[in-house]
């Protein structure tokens, strides 16, 4: 890897990091706004036109909050928990496919951090790293209520990662590949792999809706029941952090759901088009953006339409059907593969 | 017992069949009706200082102090506005009409000082039920808000409707 190509990365790193960030920050507006839509309001207008300024209010509101630490709390782990989470977040947009290459003279530009070969695994471990951040701030904090959320946090997530898993295990029967960008380019056109793994592609978005800790699986930071849940003690911007990271984990899992089952950059007739390979690439990256969008919106849409599970509920509903269903999807798989074999 | 409307239903727990069960159904027909609202229904908000919701007619606001029909103060200050206010809120002070000021009071008598205190006022109307020259009425906007509590006491200057020539 020559000097060019590090700076190249370096530059995309950037321009990924601040993508996710601005995507993040507009999904906070975008909540608001969406959330204000269905319940037949008009949500925040005043700042700026249509209230596009708001996440900047927001922002800057947060800053100039005071910072509390609680006395009593371990203050180490107390700041450590924030920043881990974010940082969980931010990582795994690092082998997410955004496009196929860029050819710029003699200059191949491929629209992905790091391709390595165990890129869904690294996915996995990242998302599960995530809820550290949960459970060191809940802890930390020393409060009753923290701990609980932080307690719901690392159940649910254990239960939920395994149904993932399993999920994601008949994905890989198919497609033979852990590299995301073998499984993007697998998808060609309309070979998404929605249509050959539908079961696995609801118990996943069931599972990342559980991951990401949106509703209706909120528990963690269920305020009728918990306070704040896990951010109860924080104020200021570790408590923006939190919630930041919430919405970079919406970012991130939508654009791997796009990837794993939607066909990622692919769009359908790509290349009956008679457009130059550098403009269907372009065209390949806004309709990766326009799935990830439709995936942060389905997010939000679900989340203003079904109440929060109750805590057994959820217990049930992971270990009791979706692991079950999982396992059924692999075997199904797998005898469906040999028969075609 | 015997049901007097014939509206009364019988409901029986039935345990959920299968389709009930698997909650997809249930959710797919919630998501649709959350994106009816998203995608029909207006917004009920008002944006409230640009747009205003028109108040009902018997609507009581701020107090005007109403001038007759040659521009003169009809109040005469015989205070029994202040009598009849269950708030205490109305207070006056009464001067004698001078000669030359015929085209300024309309009575012999008017209220040098008058003064309402808005945080007192309950927006009862009998100050307008008690007044005998048809001079107060509370016909106006909601009272604004303030810092102060010594600048919610309104006088004369905001409560006097303007000068008809004017």
């Amino acid at each position: 890897m020559g000097t060019t190509d590090i700076i190249v990365k370096f530059i995309l790193i950037v321009i990924i990091f601040l993508i996710s960030l601005v995507v993040a920050m507009y999904s906070t507006y975008a909540e608001r706004k969406i959330a204000a839509f269905f319940q037949d309001r008009l949500g925040p207008s005043r700042a700026g036109p249509f209230g596009i300024l708001q996440p900047v209010a927001d922002g800057t509101k947060m800053f100039l909050k005071e910072e509390i630490i609680p006395a009593n709390s371990s203050k180490f782990l107390f700041i450590v928990g924030p920043s881990l989470a974010i940082m969980t977040a931010c990582i795994g947009s690092a082998v997410i496919p955004w496009g196929q290459t860029l050819v710029i003279g003699s200059y191949h530009l491929d629209l992905q951090v790091t391709d390595i070969n165990v890129g869904v695994l690294y996915l996995f471990g990242v998302v599960s790293l995530g809820v550290y951040g949960v459970m060191i701030g809940g802890w930390a904090s020393n409060n009753k209520y923290s701990l609980l959320g932080a307690i719901r946090a690392a159940s649910q997530n254990i239960s939920y990662e395994i149904a993932m898993g399993l999920s994601i295990i008949a994905l890989l029967m198919t497609t033979g590949t852990l590299s995301l960008k073998e499984i993007a380019a697998q998808q060609h056109g309309w070979h998404w792999n929605v249509v050959y793994q539908p079961l696995g592609f609801l118990i996943f978005i069931i599972c990342a809706f559980a991951e990401t800790n949106r509703s209706p699986f909120d528990l963690p930071e269920c305020e009728t029941e918990l306070v704040g849940g896990y951010h109860t003690e924080y104020s200021s911007m570790k408590l923006g952090f939190y919630l930041f990271a919430e919405y970079i984990n919406m970012f991130i899992s939508s654009a791997v759901m796009s990837t794993l089952y939607f066909g990622g950059y692919n769009f359908p007739f790509m290349h009956s088009l008679g457009l130059s390979d550098n403009w269907v690439t372009i065209l390949g990256v806004v309709a990766l953006f326009a799935k990830i969008f439709f995936f942060i919106f389905f997010f939000m849409w679900v989340r203003w339409t079904i109440p929060r599970f109750r805590y057994d509920q959820l217990m049930d509903l992971g270990w009791k059907t979706l692991i079950p269903l999982a396992i059924a999807n692999i075997v199904i798989t797998g005898i469906v593969l040999t028969l075609i074999k | 017992m015997e049901s007097l409307s014939n509206r009364r239903k019988v409901l029986e727990s039935k345990p959920l069949n299968f389709w009930e069960r698997a909650y997809l159904p249930a959710i797919v027909k919630g998501l649709g009706i959350t994106m009816k609202h998203f995608l029909f229904t207006k917004a009920v908000t008002i944006s409230y200082p640009e747009q205003k919701r028109e108040f009902s007619e018997n609507f009581r606001g701020m107090h005007s102090l109403k001038r007759d029909e040659h521009g003169r103060e009809r109040c005469t200050a015989c205070g029994l506005c202040a009598l009849s206010c269950p708030a205490e809120a109305i207070t006056m002070i009464s001067a004698e009409r001078k000669p030359g000021e015929e085209n300024l009071y309309r009575e012999e008598k008017y209220a040098a000082v008058y003064e309402i205190n808005m945080l007192r006022c309950i927006f009862c109307g009998l100050c307008e039920e008690a007044c005998p020259k048809e001079a107060i009425y509370l016909d106006g906007d909601i009272v604004p808000s303030d810092y102060l509590r010594k600048d919610f006491i309104y006088g004369k200057d905001k409560l006097v409707e303007a000068p008809l020539n004017q």
